[in-house]
């Protein structure tokens, strides 16, 4: 590495910026008008199974991954073992 | 015709005011007859970048409220006698506006003048959207930075949806006005670029305003920076801004870089 390169290396933090920034808008511009659709989702997924399954609010982890091309939901639901075998 | 300019940003510090009042004295620099209107009910600032804090007896709230006529309430400026201020008031808060009032008040000041440039607060509550309401032209003024970008990005939508010509289905237009632009952090990568900015947001763009002491000196002696400074590289860039905006085909060029004896070394380094 040459003593430039050293001397500037980590410092080209503006393509990051714009890279992080495309991401986020093309999500934020496809969701302005149903900012809160990732809630419904959860919401709505979450009563279907409470109609089959007892579920405790606090075993639920929700998660959001937005990628440039692909998001991921994630709802990870714990279920007690009583309730599995009930059902 | 006269037209309607909402100066917007989301964010706050990118240079509203500086912008709204550097573009009324040069749009007025030009021979047009300007009202500046300060939106930013409970923190006005507009009056002092102007220079004329002193000069305030009824506001904007008040003659929405019907407490004060217009002409009561324009402050014409002393150094160009086709610029006049409507300050903010600065103990209401922005629930004294109303968007009927304030409709009454803007077609009243299409009367008199050629622009009615409203300064909007920062945010996208109610004294925002009330600023862009009414609007034929609106600009947004950005920084080359994540949060400004991302708050820009917000609210040249609420331009699409909320203002009143969008409402019609016709066409607003919006400009971009990059503020505060290092181009040598640019070059170096610390900042995003112009391009960059323009990429993302993909709106014209009206001007590019360098990072500048000049800018900060214009405000603090209660000038706009056309006015204080007008040969200084802000002001010539607000000048271009503002003969773009009445329509002349004035080329863009970015701010030049200075260049210190440090990066000098590194450039030709970097060249060799």
């Amino acid at each position: 590495m040459s003593l430039l390169g050293f001397l500037t290396r980590g410092r080209s933090s503006a393509p990051v910026a714009r890279d992080r920034l495309q991401v986020l808008l093309a999500h934020e511009r496809a969701l302005s008008s149903r900012s809160d659709l990732v809630a419904v989702l959860q919401k709505e997924i979450l009563a279907v199974i409470a109609r089959h399954l007892p579920i405790e609010q606090d075993k639920v982890v929700v998660k959001l991954d937005r990628g440039a091309k692909v998001s991921t939901l994630e709802i990870d639901i714990e279920m007690p073992d009583e309730a599995v075998q009930r059902g | 015709m006269s037209k309607v300019m909402v100066v917007t940003s989301g964010k706050g510090g990118v240079g509203k005011t500086t912008s709204t009042a550097a573009l009324g004295a040069a749009l007025a620099q030009q021979n047009q007859t300007v009202a500046v209107v300060d939106f930013d009910v409970g923190l006005r600032n507009l009056d002092l970048v102007m220079g004329a804090e002193r000069r305030v007896v009824f506001d904007l709230v008040n003659v929405v409220q019907g407490d004060a006529k217009l002409a009561q309430a324009l402050i014409r400026d002393k150094r160009l006698e086709n610029l006049s201020l409507l300050p903010a008031s600065q103990t209401r808060d922005k629930d004294a506006l109303t968007e009927e009032g304030v409709g009454r008040v803007i077609e009243e000041l299409r009367e008199r003048f050629d622009w009615i440039i409203c300064d909007s607060p920062a945010g996208i509550e109610k004294g925002a959207t009330l600023a862009m309401r009414f609007a034929d032209v609106a600009v947004v003024v950005v920084n080359a930075e994540v949060s400004s970008v991302r708050d820009s990005d917000r609210i040249i939508g609420l331009l699409d949806a909320k203002t009143r010509l969008a409402e019609q289905g016709d066409r607003l237009d919006k400009r971009l006005l990059l503020t505060r632009y290092d181009p040598a952090r640019a070059a170096r990568g610390e900042m995003m670029k112009v391009e960059d900015v323009l990429e993302i947001l993909a709106l014209p763009l009206l001007g590019i305003v360098g990072e500048s002491p000049d800018v900060l000196t214009a405000s603090n002696m209660g000038a706009p920076v056309t006015l204080h400074s007008p040969a200084s590289a802000p002001a010539l860039a607000y000048m271009d801004a503002a003969r773009r905006l009445l329509g002349e085909d004035v080329p863009l060029t970015a701010p030049a870089q200075r260049q210190g004896l440090l990066s000098r070394l590194f450039g030709r380094k970097a060249a060799a």
